[in-house]
């Protein structure tokens, strides 16, 4: 008798289909296993045959063949025992064929016939979606995660018996679904605001301009002058999240085993703040079996690197690549991972070892000390950052000054108009913000006019500025244009962008 | 034992023995009379003289080798090194009134002339950028006006002032700690290079000696040995400039110092100066009067600001100062948004008013 179930295999943060086939005939009673299986599925036979038992089932002592196809992919995870179970019911006759069509199954089961929490099910149940199937029957605590994807039923199982009881018909579960339109998306939660930061305009109206155009920043000050406060409330001025975004960044999740019932999808921006002894493979992604790392768990969110100096500089460099390409691809001999990291950057420093530099009298540092814990920063890397501030400690009359600092709303407001501006400039192109022009469409969308050349020709000639350097100030003036609403760059938001162009190499070395 | 070796020899050969410094050659002098004789004298002098060792008595009959005495002295012609000794008329007349003069002086370039005022400058190594500009401006105005800048060669203000000599196109004179082939600091290359054009590099250090902590203090005794006052820029409270100071008063030499801001703890080694009676000085008239230069006042010429600027630009640039400050505190004493901040800076920047030393941070550039 030939029997089988289809599941799915995670590769990335996408499925792909699996099918398992049962097949029992006359022989030695063996259990065996094929498929190019990794040793959890390996394990899976032992599992399986005993949770048959325990949930009442007997198995005639027959040969019983298991093959998971593809059989030139690799099969990873602990994923495979429900359909493996299904798969042999059925072949044993106690699930008819025709009830397994259109039909996905995942979950791990316990010796007892009970069924357990596994990774990844966002994605398999989107992909399954996108197929055609009809319903995903996943483990209890994963019916949740799985109903976000809309059209599509997802049905929770506690057990074995209850597995089959429903695809014979005999009960009726209800599946899982969540309204769209209840899900709470924002951060009040947090209670973080942008009102609680008083003084720092100018890093304020920074990071405003760094959100509108997905800019990178940088952040430099002494310890204590709020880097770290501000850049946690970033998230509170950009966009609220969309379904698909939502939905997007929940696979990460999802494959990363980070989501559960009670979270069963990410409604809030993503701040990622990793510790600077972080390695390379918990920043990018990796491991024998490749997860995703920091940068795509920031995906359409912050990363903030606090104390940049800090961090490996092998660990840094692996930014390169995904800050160009908004997307991490993992090499490994079983096959490429790709992950999303589509990710603003924020990076916060000190100015020197001690942190006070150019304040000499808190500050000893020899000019080659400062000059030497500036140069830890790779060039490349810099290159990739528009923004760069200093960011000064505030005073206490600033502290004082409470009714100034605007809220989080009145700022989000502005950046999503600007954004908004972007998305129908760019609605013929490839991409969505102003921080990803390119020197070709940099010369088509920021055109400038004749003051502004002259302008930007003097600050050149006169500030030492670089080709790059060149390119970072049109693109961030074109952010200020946008927030301003305005059609063309003026001479003020070219020197605006000038004011926060990113570190030159002449001017460290002054 | 040859002696074909000339006196010039001789003194090389007892000036460049390890571990004798200036009280043994003394010693060993004030019994011989003459490097020659010490030389030629088979060793049981040596034995009369109470300061020396065992080991200096045997490095001394050990490097009687007369020809590596004249190879070495052979290279130093080589390198461009000049060798003067304290009985020769090379020797700077105004050495021979200080205490410890050394017996010989090393030379790369030449050195300061005699019939010219000498200002020594020295100062903080970890200056501000107030100390920066001062040593700078100062230097290269005192260098126009014809005076000699000496300085240690060191980073900072000592840097700087050489630095302002050569931009001013004056001469300017370092003493080193170390030899004078070898460059200390390194970032200073190119004012070692210079000075050797421009002025001169001088040591007492024969070739080959790597900088040491114990030669500084030497070294200051020079600086101020060889100039007719010395300007403190910049200076903690404990600093070594104020040695210089200290020395330079005991050499009857004129102290100057630039006064700061009373909270800066660079500037409380400066003002103390002051307290106890050196001469404040803010300008370069200030020194030059004192040796009976006139100085062409220049003030006139300082930019007409009212009338060259718009009315916020004026606010603006009325709250800068040499001081560098922070576009957030420019923003807060103007009331202006960022976006017009930005704008006015930048226009500011353009007409060379004022100078972004830092990332956001800025400064007025001075005139007089």
């Amino acid at each position: 008798m030939f029997s089988k179930a289809l599941s799915a295999a995670v590769n990335g943060i996408d499925g792909t289909i699996v099918s398992v086939e049962a097949d029992v005939s006359d022989g030695l009673p063996i259990f065996d296993l094929v498929g190019y299986l990794g040793s959890e599925v390996r394990e899976a036979r032992e599992r399986v045959r005993i949770s048959l038992k325990n949930s009442g089932y007997k198995l005639p002592a027959k040969r019983i063949t298991i093959n998971l196809s593809p059989a030139d992919l690799r099969k990873e995870g602990t994923a495979f025992d429900l359909p493996i179970a299904v798969a042999i019911l059925t072949a044993f006759g106690y699930i008819p064929q025709e009830n397994l069509e259109k039909t996905l199954f995942i979950g791990e089961m316990s010796l007892n016939g009970e069924i357990n929490k596994v990774n990844g099910v966002l994605p398999i149940v989107y992909t399954a979606y996108r197929l055609g199937f009809e319903r995903c029957i996943v483990p209890i605590d994963n019916g949740k995660e799985g109903a976000a994807v809309q059209g599509i039923d997802v049905y929770g199982v506690k057990n074995l018996q209850e597995t089959v009881k429903l695809l014979n018909n005999d009960c009726i579960l209800e599946p899982y679904f969540i309204h769209k339109e209840d899900l709470a998306y924002g951060d009040e939660a947090d209670n973080l605001d942008f009102s609680d930061v008083t003084g720092q305009e100018l890093t304020k109206r920074a990071i405003e301009i760094a959100a509108s155009g997905m800019h990178n920043i940088l952040m430099v000050g002494p310890p204590g002058a709020g880097k770290t406060m501000l850049a946690k409330r970033i998230p509170t001025i950009m966009p609220v999240l969309t379904f698909e975004e939502s939905l997007e960044i929940s696979k990460v999740y999802s494959v990363a085993g980070l989501l559960n019932n009670s979270r069963s999808l990410i409604q809030k921006r993503p701040f990622r703040s990793p510790h600077h002894t972080i390695t390379t493979a918990a920043l990018a992604g990796g491991g024998r079996t490749p997860l995703p790392g920091e940068i795509s768990l920031a995906h359409f969110g912050v990363l903030f690197l606090d104390e940049l100096p800090e961090f490996n500089s092998n660990t840094i460099e692996t930014l390169r690549q995904p800050l160009e390409e908004n997307e991490v691809t993992i090499a490994r001999v079983q096959g490429t991972y790709r992950y999303p990291a589509d990710f603003m950057l924020v990076a916060a420093m000190n100015p020197c070892s001690c942190g006070y530099y150019p304040d000499r009298n808190k500050c000893g540092c020899s000019p080659n000390q400062v000059k030497r814990y500036l140069g830890k920063i790779s060039r490349p890397l810099l290159d990739r950052i528009d923004i760069c501030i200093e960011v000064l400690q505030v005073n206490y009359k600033e502290l004082e000054n409470h009714k100034l600092a605007e809220t989080s709303e009145n700022i989000r407001a502005r950046v999503m108009g600007a954004r908004d501006i972007q998305l129908s400039r760019y609605k013929d192109e490839k991409f969505y913000f102003n921080s990803q022009l390119t020197p070709k469409t940099i010369n088509q969308y920021c055109k400038l006019g004749k003051k502004e050349k002259i302008l930007l020709e003097k600050a050149f000639t006169k500030m030492n500025l670089t080709a790059r350097a060149y390119h970072r100030i049109l693109k961030v003036s074109r952010t200020i244009a946008d927030l301003d609403g305005c059609e063309v760059i003026k001479e003020k938001h070219l020197s605006e962008a000038i004011c926060y162009r990113s570190l030159d190499k002449k001017y460290w070395e002054d | 034992m040859s002696d074909n070796m000339t006196k010039k020899e001789y003194w090389f050969w007892l000036c460049n023995l390890e571990q004798i410094g200036i009280k043994k050659i003394q010693a060993v002098l004030d019994f011989y009379g003459t490097p020659e004789q010490a030389y030629l004298d088979n060793g049981r002098g040596l034995e009369q003289i109470s300061v020396l060792t065992a080991s200096d008595k045997e490095i001394m009959l050990k490097s009687k080798e007369s020809e590596r005495i004249q190879e070495n002295y052979a290279k130093l012609k080589d390198k461009g090194i000049y060798f003067v000794t304290k009985e020769e008329d090379g020797y700077p007349s105004r050495l021979h009134n200080i205490y410890n003069p050394p017996f010989a002086l090393y030379i790369k370039g030449a050195l300061p002339r005699e019939d010219r005022i000498s200002i020594a400058v020295v100062g903080a190594r970890n200056c501000t950028y107030y100390g920066r500009e001062t040593a700078r401006h100062l230097s290269g105005k005192l260098a126009e006006a014809g005076v000699q800048i000496i300085s240690g060669l060191a980073r900072g203000i000592d840097g700087y002032a050489h630095e302002g000599a050569i931009a001013a196109g004056g001469s300017t004179y370092g003493i080193e700690g170390c030899s004078v082939d070898i460059c200390y600091p390194k970032e200073n290359f190119n004012i070692y290079m210079e000075m050797q054009e421009k002025g001169g590099i001088i040591s007492e250090y024969g070739p080959g000696r790597h900088p040491k902590a114990c030669n500084f203090p030497m070294r200051n005794r020079l600086i101020s040995g060889m100039s007719d006052g010395i300007l403190v820029i910049e200076a903690r409270e404990r600093s070594g400039s104020l040695i210089t100071a200290d020395l330079g008063l005991e050499q009857g030499k004129n102290v100057y110092s630039i006064p700061g801001r009373v909270q800066d703890c660079c500037s409380v080694g400066c003002n103390n100066l002051i307290k106890m009676g050196a001469k404040m000085v803010t300008g370069p008239e200030d020194i030059l009067e004192d040796y009976g230069i006139f100085y062409k006042d220049c003030k006139n010429q300082i930019k007409k600001i009212d009338k060259l600027l718009e009315t916020k630009e004026k606010i603006v640039y009325a709250c800068l100062s040499s001081f560098p400050k922070h576009m957030n505190e420019i923003g807060g004493e103007t009331n202006l948004s960022v976006m017009e901040l930005s704008e006015i800076l930048m226009n500011l920047e353009l007409k060379n008013y004022i100078r972004q030393i830092r990332k956001n941070y800025y400064v007025y550039i001075s005139e007089t």
